[in-house]
């Protein structure tokens, strides 16, 4: 998929130039450069805006979505060098020079999608769409972590850490419970994220 | 298991019935799909409306000069200098008209900023005094302003009775009389509500966050005064609703004011913790079944009996008594609503409104008279069944109840629940319960259009909404079969208030509405198509359908869906923690026209279901008046790890008294009766019987402390 083209604009689309240039203004921004999808994009960000909001107003990343905004539903987890974040928790200042991957940049840029997204069409994994990226990052995020071995909650206490953990039904839904799904697609996620690591 | 030789429609369905996939799937996973929030526009700023922090009384002074002094603060629009609307129909989108604070919650003005942090901190900045009244937002049995409405919602009489319901319940052999409470309930859609407005020259332009769109521009235009003609609202993609998109809500009434008055393109996203004031929510009931039967087990009277709330804003009343005038048979009922009105946010529809809390307390109340007569709870139901609707006396043009009873039963294996229960070890108790499910048959006239193009593909115009059922899939396929031709001949176009007027996603009758103008303009396509002679015209071929005055004629006929719910629990003594092991259900609801987004629809709900078993709850703070439970942190909707194995299975009906397509709603059954159904297998469990919803572990443990008390002064 690759990102979307895009003036790496101050402040982005959603912000005004005198607003910007006030003394008070400029006084709380930061010129920060994150690597999103592999592309570099250096920013003036306000310090108060989220990684969630500079995707989703400033990169037209609209994929990441907002669904509380309060780090409890999980519509909005990206990837951040690698692991999976609640991008709506992170302070985009605190980020400069970090590896971002969004649902935009899963796929292999010449229009295929990745094999957990041809898994949600299969397994037809989501209805209303809103929860399905930050889902599928998620799930991607949790695959890593379970093969990096680190256990969860439902993990047998007696498995050594540290080598890879084998993910069943239970150990899917227990590390994927922070992503909330209203729609009740759950158990077609689950079926999905099963056909990638088989 | 079809049992009726009839098929409801002369040609063969070949596309209808098929799992075909999502249309709009591919947008979804890649994250090309927009929502309301989601169209950039340049110039576009932010809105962010403040609350009322009080609960009853009068904005005495709104001072915004702080707020307008921060950078980036465009506008601050309180009822002093917001646009006067008309009145709307509804009077929860009147909103910023005058001073009245009639509940906490209540939007008294909306920052306007060029970003999102902007319009947050103006919001912060605002300084609002009051004028305080007394409130009160507790409901009780008794309360003195309770009244009986002449309608609940869905314009269901307040009050049904037949025969002498209380002179027989009185002389019954077998009696359960008993009080059910469910708290109440957020739709809580994933996406919050959102509206981006814009004006271009004379044109009004919003994408929003609707359950139908068309709706939404006749309401634009009737508050702000504008020829409907000159308002497009899109709703191309939908973050889900469950009722509380179904007509608009005050985010668009916001966006529209706030673009007008700064003349920029302005988004108001609801954060989430607004939602749960200035939405709607599924209003608690307490309900009262009184259920009086022979020995035999056949029902003599159902008396049900709901007390309610709704608010100073407008009437809403959960018609939670309804399906009790239509599950059982009985000579005897009285079905009766109270409603009483108090300073509290105004409730409005969830997900079945009416049969899900309603079901609850039936089915709960059906469980306990198996319980007292000693009778299976399935054969119980059974035993209760009719062909006539009891309270219109109707016949159903469908049921099929037993069956989904009898194939749930076989498939959950009911027959050895009694052996699962005593296989359970340590600290574990295992029950099973049963509770059946029924919606109504809704339909609603609806336009739609067809065009044959030269090339000899079709395109199907409607403005349906996509909320995540598959509409736009689930119409093509009726389009195919209505046309004769392939299904990947067929593209729809729903979700934009450009295309023909349609009602909404709601009711469950999203399907059957749009799908019978669709049938309706493929068919007369097909024939003008048989007319004609030689090549298409370069602009195509066209069929328009309107169904008013068919869709909504009258039926002779009671039509509903039906269902049961199998669930079986593990309840642990040690934590008092209940966990859904398994869910089964089995449906019938007409011809299921898309096997693999119908069941993705059933299993949806039966998961809301479980929710609002296990873990959904909000509490009205009687000193705040203020629900205690506004983030997805403290309102617990189920997560991944709540919902193990969970089979929806489906009965195919063959129902020639329904639409063209013989299809019956499936949104909203899912969730009618799972409750009961899992309340019922934690007293197979546990031997207790909780009234109460939902079924936490400090309810649970309490009540396990006091039957097996652990230690002796726990004894009441």
């Amino acid at each position: 998929m690759g990102s979307q083209p895009h003036d790496a604009t101050p402040g982005g689309a959603g912000a005004s130039v005198p607003a910007e240039t006030t003394e008070s203004a400029e006084s709380h921004h930061s010129d920060v450069t994150l690597r999103v999808n592999g592309t570099s994009r250096t920013l003036t960000l306000d310090h108060r805006r989220a990684l969630l909001d500079v995707l989703r107003e400033d990169l037209d990343l609209t994929g990441a979505k907002k669904g509380c905004d309060h780090g409890q539903c999980g519509a909005c987890t990206v990837l951040v060098d690698g692991r999976r974040v609640n991008s709506c928790l992170l302070l985009a200042v605190s980020l400069d020079g970090r590896e971002v991957v969004t649902v935009e940049g899963l796929g292999d840029g010449d229009g295929e999608v990745h094999p957990l997204q041809q898994a949600f069409l299969d397994r037809d994994a989501f209805q209303c769409g809103y929860c399905t990226p930050g889902q599928i990052c998620s799930a991607l995020g949790a695959v890593d972590e379970a093969a990096m071995g680190h256990p969860s909650h439902v993990t047998d206490p007696g498995r050594p850490s540290g080598r890879p953990m084998p993910l069943d039904r239970d150990e899917i839904r227990e590390r994927l419970s922070g992503n909330l799904c209203r729609c009740g697609a759950y158990p077609h996620i689950v079926d999905a994220v099963e056909d990638v690591i088989r | 298991m079809t049992d009726s030789p009839a098929d409801p429609m002369a040609e063969p369905h070949t596309a209808t019935g098929a799992p075909a996939e999502r249309r709009e799937g591919r947008q979804k996973v890649t994250g090309a799909a927009r929502y309301a929030a989601e169209h950039p526009l340049p110039g576009r700023a932010h809105g962010w409306p403040l609350q009322a922090a009080v609960a009853r009384g009068r904005v005495r002074r709104v001072d915004a000069s702080g707020a307008l002094e921060m950078p980036g603060v465009l506008t601050v629009l309180t009822h002093e200098n917001a646009p006067r609307l008309n009145e709307p129909d509804d009077p929860m989108l009147a909103v910023l008209q005058d001073a009245r604070v009639p509940h906490r919650g209540w939007q008294v003005a909306l920052v306007v900023a060029e970003t999102l942090e902007q319009a947050r901190a103006g919001a912060a900045a605002v300084r609002v005094d009051y004028e305080t009244e007394a409130h009160d937002v507790t409901l009780t049995e008794d309360h003195p302003a309770a009244y009986v409405p002449d309608e609940a919602n869905g314009g269901q009489p307040g009050t049904r009775e037949r025969g002498n319901p209380e002179a027989d319940f009185d002389s019954a052999p077998v009696k359960v009389d008993a009080v059910y409470r469910v708290p109440p309930l957020h739709n809580h859609p994933m996406e919050p509500h959102a509206s981006t407005a814009r004006f271009d020259g004379d044109r009004l332009i919003v994408h929003t966050s609707s359950q139908g769109g068309t709706t939404v521009r006749q309401t634009l235009a009737a508050l702000f005064g504008l020829p409907e003609e000159r308002i497009t609202v899109s709703a191309e993609h939908v973050g889900g609703g469950f009722g509380s998109k179904g007509t608009p809500r005050p985010d668009v009434v916001l966006a529209v004011m706030a673009a007008r008055e700064t003349g920029r393109p302005v988004t108001v996203a609801l954060p989430r913790a607004q939602l749960a004031t200035v939405v709607g929510h599924r209003a608690p009931t307490l309900q009262r079944l009184r259920l009086g039967a022979g020995r035999d087990g056949r029902l003599t009277s159902l008396i049900h009996e709901v007390t309610t709330h709704t608010s100073h804003v407008k009437e809403f009343v959960e018609q939670a008594a309804v399906p009790s005038r239509v599950m059982y048979a009985s000579p005897h009922s009285r079905t009766l609503h109270r409603v009483t009105p108090l300073d509290v946010p105004s409730p409005s529809w969830m997900r079945a409104p009416g049969e899900a809390p309603g079901m609850y307390a039936l089915e709960s109340a059906m469980d306990e008279l198996a319980d007292a007569l000693g009778m299976d709870p399935v054969e119980l139901r059974i035993v209760n069944d009719t062909d006539h609707e009891p309270d219109s006396g109707d016949p159903f043009s469908s049921r099929h109840l037993v069956e989904c009873l009898r194939e749930g039963a076989r498939r959950f294996d009911w027959a050895g629940r009694a052996t699962r229960a005593r296989a359970a070890t340590g600290n574990v108790l295992v029950g099973s319960g049963v509770a059946a499910a029924t919606y109504p048959v809704m339909v609603s006239p609806s336009t739609a259009s067809a065009h044959a193009l030269p090339d000899g593909t079709f395109v199907v115009r409607v403005n349906a909404a996509d909320i995540g059922t598959g509409a736009r899939t689930v119409l093509a396929q009726v389009a195919a079969d209505a046309l004769g031709v392939p299904l990947a001949d067929v593209r729809t176009e729903v979700g934009n208030s450009d295309l023909p007027a349609a009602p909404l996603a709601g009711g469950s009758s999203g399907t059957a509405s749009w799908g019978w103008a669709v049938h309706e303009a493929c068919t007369e396509l097909k024939d003008r198509l048989a007319a004609h002679a030689g090549p298409l015209p370069a602009d195509g071929l066209d069929a328009h359908a309107d169904t008013s005055g068919t869709a909504d004629a009258d039926s002779p006929y009671a039509r509903h869906s039906f269902g049961a719910h199998f669930a079986e629990v593990a309840v642990d003594t040690v934590t008092g923690e209940v966990r859904v092991r398994r869910l089964l259900s089995v449906f019938a609801a007409g011809r299921i026209l898309n096997a693999r987004t119908a069941r993705s629809q059933f299993i949806g709900g039966m998961t809301m279901g479980l929710g609002m078993a296990l873990t959904e709850s909000s509490t009205m703070d009687a000193a705040f008046g203020d629900f205690a439970e506004r983030d997805l942190a403290s309102y617990h909707v189920p997560v991944h790890a709540d919902v193990p194995a969970i089979e929806a299975h489906w009965i195919e009906e063959d129902d020639p008294h329904l639409n063209p397509m013989g299809s019956k709603g499936i949104g909203e059954i899912g969730i009618v009766g799972t409750a009961a159904a899992i309340g019922n297998a934690v007293h197979h469990a546990t031997g207790i019987r909780f009234r109460e919803l939902p079924l936490t572990p400090d309810k649970v443990l309490t009540a396990l402390g006091e039957r097996h008390p652990v230690r002796p002064t726990m004894t009441a």
